[in-house]
């Protein structure tokens, strides 16, 4: 019952879409960091990369990301 | 602008796309750790705490539905007694806050405790269902207040808590919206270095209870804003200070994003209803001196 | 050093001698006086608590819950309708194992409405999980409170304590009355230590919800801990009797049980009566005997077959009733002596609700219906002071 235990529960399990992030296109604002809701966009040398563990698919990042550089593709599993 | 360690960790069971816990982290990201956060039962509480786990990274206390702000109370009681400069942060959605705890917030506003109050407001008791809140704005589909042959859904006007707050000479009231976080951060950072009481209600969609698609969160937020029928505004020891200047868009730009209100747009007096909450929108424009010269 | 006080005077003293760390409480009669003494206690730098007017009983203990989790020493009291506004909270604070003390200045549950003494309020939420323990006279009540904090700060015990006193009756007597010794109270009850507080340097989650694969083991937990409770209030009173010099019983205590036909059970200070009524009873060859419940819960059932396996009845008297079903001591009672075999005839009366007093005639009535009942009761639960004429 930790600080932060809830990350044991892989809630990447829930999506149905998956983001791609074009980081060509990106200009590093960091909105998508900031709006989403798992805060599992993270900078990671540089690039902002979904973390596939607990992203919902819920395309808030893509919506919001100003140079439409996130795009929602259906996830194969 | 984000903390290299997010005090809010993900693997909570918030609906996908929901703004609430946007609104968290960035409560907690303009806070810091030195904080103690106390929430009443609802849609936060339930998503981040289901035993044994627990999304918070900070000390978090849980008692009940209505009574967050008297639990805070003893909280920071305790603190001032020690000497301890942590802040007391109570998170709490609308349906707590409006309604079933109003009597324990009077009481702690007039109290004077050095207590951050965080209304998540997404207008309606979510958690259990979407039935109408004291927050719920007029005309609303509420499975309480639902739309049907002889109703156009919520037919009272959303309450006024910010006034209500200013009234009981709470130093900083403002409004906030999670789509505009820079503001939000602000002022929360003003909250936090205030010693004494704060209350902050932070515009927040609910996919679930509006009714939209689960990407269009942060915009709904912020066509609530710029059409003004979510005015975004700072009151300083009682006095209006200062103001979210908008370029005002018309309110069926944000009615029609989302289904809550869609019964307006077929229904009989549907049109009048529509005008009715432009009225409303316009009223806060003038009275806020909203538009942007 | 004694002194002529009143009864909620003496409460605040004890209480002060407590060392809380915070008082919360709302004014409801006949409780007042204790908040307001204690509230003078703070104006004169006597007592150095924290001390909030709050806005209602609900908020007075969730404000309690707060403190609580900071690991700070908490105290509030109530009365009747104050008790039953925080209801909720009762469960919230004994679920999260908080060892909060609360005098509970037992008065009649509204409607009707009624300011006066008995026992409805607090043997109604006898199943919150809070420990109850009754008083049988204002010396006892201020007596408990270092017990009760005590036992409720005890690491195995950790449940919180109500201290029940016959409102108005011990609250506003003005009887002499030992005042306790700050510095004994010290070396009786040592500071609270907390196991868990909020704490940013150590950040916890207190108050998560508990679906059902976890919730029963919560409910066990609180169980068992009230047993071992059943355990440490006899110790605690005899280790208070042996640094302060008086005790008042343990789990229960008894008068007059020696050579008993029949026995009245009963809990707080009608008490006091029942003793001058079964001295003036023996006088007149009726033996009857007096078995009193300290601790009405945990509910002393092994001290309490112990105690009366040898009349051959007994009655039951009480301030309270289980409107649709006798009343709850009766029905704890006869709980208790089901299963074992024992045939002793008990019989049940409400008395002294909404305050009507309980006199002598009264108690040597109820007494001789006890001893009757060793031939079959004729009747197992009444009123004992109904007034028929008015219904």
């Amino acid at each position: 019952m930790g600080p932060g235990s809830t990350q044991v529960t892989k809630t990447g399990a829930w999506r149905t879409f998956v983001p791609v992030v074009d980081q060509k296109r990106c200009s590093k604002c960091s909105l998508c960091e900031i709006y989403c809701p798992e805060g599992c966009i993270r900078r990671v040398e540089g690039m902002f990369i979904p973390d596939l563990d607990y992203c919902k698919g819920c395309s808030i990042c893509a919506h919001e990301c100003p140079r439409k550089a996130i795009t929602m593709i259906l996830e194969e599993k | 602008m984000i903390q290299e360690q997010p005090l809010f960790a993900p693997g909570h069971r918030a609906c996908a796309g929901c703004s609430m816990p946007t609104v968290v982290r960035l409560v907690l990201d303009a806070t810091g750790p030195n904080v103690i956060v106390v929430s009443p039962t609802g849609c936060l509480e339930v998503t981040s705490t289901p035993f044994p786990e627990s999304a918070w990274k900070v000390p978090w206390l849980h008692s009940l539905f209505e009574n967050a702000s008297a639990v805070a109370s003893g909280v920071e009681a305790i603190l001032k007694r020690r000497c301890q400069d942590t802040k007391v942060v109570v998170i709490g959605g609308d349906g707590s806050t409006f309604d079933i705890g109003m009597g324990s917030n009077s009481g702690m506003f007039e109290r004077g405790h050095d207590i951050m109050y965080v209304c998540y407001d997404n207008e309606a008791y979510m958690n259990t269902g979407v039935q109408r809140s004291g927050s719920t704005p007029f005309c609303v589909h509420t499975t309480t207040t639902p739309s049907g042959k002889q109703s156009l859904g919520n037919p009272k006007p959303k309450k006024d808590m910010p006034a209500i707050a200013v009234a009981h000479r709470v130093p900083y009231v403002a409004t906030a919206s999670v789509a505009f976080p820079v503001d939000l951060r602000r002022k929360v950072k003003r909250a936090a270095e205030l010693r004494g009481t704060s209350y902050l209600q932070i515009n927040a969609p609910c996919i679930t209870g509006w009714t939209f698609d689960s990407g269009a969160t942060i915009e709904l937020s912020r066509l609530a804003v710029e059409t003004g029928i979510y005015p975004l505004f700072e009151f300083v020891n009682g006095k209006l200070a200062d103001v979210k200047k908008i370029r005002p868009r018309p309110i069926t730009d944000y009615l029609n994003a989302q289904g809550r209100y869609k019964h307006l747009f077929k229904a009989p007096g549907g049109k009048e209803a529509i005008a009715a909450i432009q009225a409303i929108a316009d009223e806060n424009i003038a009275k806020f001196g909203l538009a942007q010269e | 050093m004694m002194k002529v006080v009143e009864g909620s005077y003496g409460i605040a003293q004890a209480v002060k001698c407590c060392d809380p760390d915070i008082v919360s409480a709302y004014p409801i009669t006949p409780q007042t006086h204790i908040v307001e003494d204690l509230s003078k206690m703070v104006a004169d730098g006597e007592l150095k608590a924290e001390f909030l007017t709050v806005d209602s009983e609900f908020t007075a203990l969730s404000v309690l819950v707060g403190s609580s989790a900071m690991g700070a020493r908490s105290y509030s009291s109530t009365t009747s309708q104050g008790l039953a506004l925080m209801y909720e909270v009762l469960y919230n604070v004994s679920g999260l194992r908080m060892p909060i003390v609360m005098t509970v200045a037992n008065r009649a549950m509204g409607a009707p409405l009624n300011i006066w003494n008995d026992q409805q309020d607090a043997v109604g939420a006898r199943d919150c999980g809070w420990i109850q323990l009754y008083a049988e006279n204002v010396q006892e009540a201020m007596d408990l409170t270092p017990q009760a904090y005590k036992l409720a700060e005890d690491p195995d015990i950790l449940t919180p304590v109500m201290v029940c006193m016959d409102g108005f009756i011990l609250t506003h007597v003005y009887e002499p009355v030992e005042f306790l010794d700050h510095d004994k109270v010290k070396q009786f009850l040592p500071p609270f230590k907390p196991k868990v507080t909020l704490d940013p340097a150590h950040p916890v989650t207190i108050g998560a919800f508990a679906d059902p694969s976890y919730f029963t083991e919560y409910r066990y937990l609180q169980q068992e801990a009230q047993k071992k409770a059943l355990g440490k209030i006899g110790p605690i009173a005899k280790e208070f009797n042996e640094i302060f010099g008086r005790y008042y019983g343990g789990l229960i205590d008894t008068y007059r049980m020696d050579g008993a036909d029949a026995a009245i059970v009963t809990m707080g200070s009608v008490i006091g009566t029942i003793k001058d009524a079964l001295d003036e009873m023996w006088a007149e060859g009726k033996k009857v005997g007096l078995v009193k419940v300290r601790s009405y819960r945990p509910f002393p059932v092994k001290a309490l077959r112990d105690a009366l396996k040898d009349v051959s009845s007994i009655a039951v008297i009480e301030k309270d009733v289980s409107i649709g079903n006798e009343a709850g001591l009766t029905t704890d009672l006869k709980s208790a002596f089901y299963n074992t075999g024992m045939k002793t005839p008990i019989i049940g009366f409400a008395a002294g609700l909404g305050g009507r007093d309980i006199t002598i005639q009264d108690i040597k009535r109820a007494g001789t219906k006890a001893l009757a009942a060793a031939r079959g009761p004729e009747e197992e639960f009444e009123f004992l002071t109904l007034r028929k004429e008015i219904l």
